[in-house]
């Protein structure tokens, strides 16, 4: 569902339900591999770094994209985190998240650059890490909600 | 009557061979096989990584693709949506041959392939961290026709179903006008950079029921110079 600002921008919603929809978690020192065989380099340089990917669901819960997010917190550079959500029949974006959450638990980022649809906009992010209060013991479960609010560059000037 | 029938059959046979020959030998759509990086004074970036899943940390697909998901119990992305996407996730390399940092690559089919045109497209981002520099985002269309050509249309003629040989081409067709990959920096030392980049296959062997068994990707990615930079105002 996309919803039209009056000034010509847009705001949708994407999500990831968690586990079902995650892929990959490439990070140090992680406990289960998941894929079951993947095995993550121990190189120096992995240090601090952790990858994931996700299918990426509509507000209507239908799968429309893949995402990865990558999380560096190294000694050389300023923390980052960033997504990149590519939804096939659409095209891509990329997207800088501020390092520091909010109050309330969530983290603000910005469109970086996008693809084909996405080519000639600019916005914001929102991502919060939404918990499934029903999960047992150890299993972490919730959503991921990704809100982009979007508006076309110079069409709100 | 019949012996025009006769003629009508085989005329449309021997037009539509002879139509598949011109499109297949067609010279004149043989891609670059020069980099558009190579003449730049800039200082360009150069990513390696193997590009045979099997070596890859993940990667994955609809599953019944000729290329198998791996390893063997990662999720594969068979939704409608997604069905004609592959994502990857690998090590890439300096030109030392030392870790450099982390590669994401998502690859989808794109409707404007067009045989006629000799135009077997897929749309293809990459997500880049490299420790110690920061991440880039690489958005290109590629273009496979020369690859299907010369390695996967031999591979089935083979009888061994098999290619082996080398070869060497730059598989990036735009969106640059040169037919470059549009780079964006997203943290550290490329923050706010905007560039091209360029991305190649080195084949030596292909099995028609493996896909690539000896492949190595490169990512070429040009860096401006800082004083480029603030010529251009961005600083």
């Amino acid at each position: 569902m996309i919803e039209v600002k009056p000034n010509g921008g847009n705001t949708e919603f994407f999500h990831i339900n968690v586990p079902m929809d995650r892929v990959m978690i490439g990070a140090p020192e992680q406990r289960v591999a998941l894929p079951v065989g993947l095995e993550w380099p121990t190189h120096p340089r992995f240090d601090g770094i952790r990858a994931e990917l996700f299918k990426v669901r509509n507000s209507k819960d239908v799968v429309v994209g893949v995402a990865s997010r990558v999380a560096a917190s190294t000694d050389e550079l300023d923390d980052v985190i960033e997504w990149v959500l590519h939804l096939p029949a659409r095209g891509s974006v990329y997207l800088s998240m501020h390092p520091d959450a909010m109050d309330g638990g969530f983290r603000i980022g910005e469109l970086c650059a996008g693809t084909r649809e996405f080519k000639r906009l600019r916005g914001s992010v929102t991502e919060r890490w939404i918990a499934d209060p029903t999960a047992s013991g150890d299993t972490v479960a919730g959503r991921i909600e990704l809100k982009t609010e979007f508006v076309g560059i110079g069409e709100d000037q | 009557m019949m012996k025009y029938v006769i003629s009508l059959i085989v005329g449309a046979v021997v037009g539509g061979v002879l139509l598949v020959l011109a499109l297949y030998l067609n010279p004149l759509t043989s891609q670059n096989k020069l980099s558009p990086l190579s003449v730049t004074d800039n200082e360009v970036i150069r990513l390696y990584y193997s590009a045979v899943a099997q070596d890859s940390l993940i990667y994955t697909n609809d599953g019944e693709s000729q290329v198998a998901p791996h390893p063997v119990k990662v999720l594969q992305l068979w939704e409608p949506t997604i069905r004609l996407t592959s994502a990857m996730v690998t090590v890439l390399l300096d030109s030392r041959d030392q870790v450099a940092g982390l590669g994401i690559k998502f690859s989808s089919e794109s409707e404007r392939t067009n045989i006629l045109e000799s135009a077997a497209i897929a749309n293809s981002v990459w997500h880049v961290y490299l420790p110690g520099r920061g991440s880039l985002f690489v958005e290109q269309t590629e273009n496979y026709w020369d690859y299907i050509r010369d390695i996967v249309v031999p591979a089935y003629r083979s009888s061994g179903d098999s290619w082996r040989g080398t070869w060497h081409g730059n598989m990036t067709s735009g969106p640059g006008a040169l037919g470059t990959a549009r780079v964006v920096g997203g943290s550290g030392d490329f923050a706010g950079i905007e560039t091209d980049g360029v991305e190649a296959l080195s084949a030596k062997a292909y099995s028609v029921e493996l896909g690539p068994v000896a492949m190595d990707g490169e990512l070429l990615i040009e860096i401006p110079r800082s004083d480029a930079v603030d010529d251009a105002g961005f600083n």
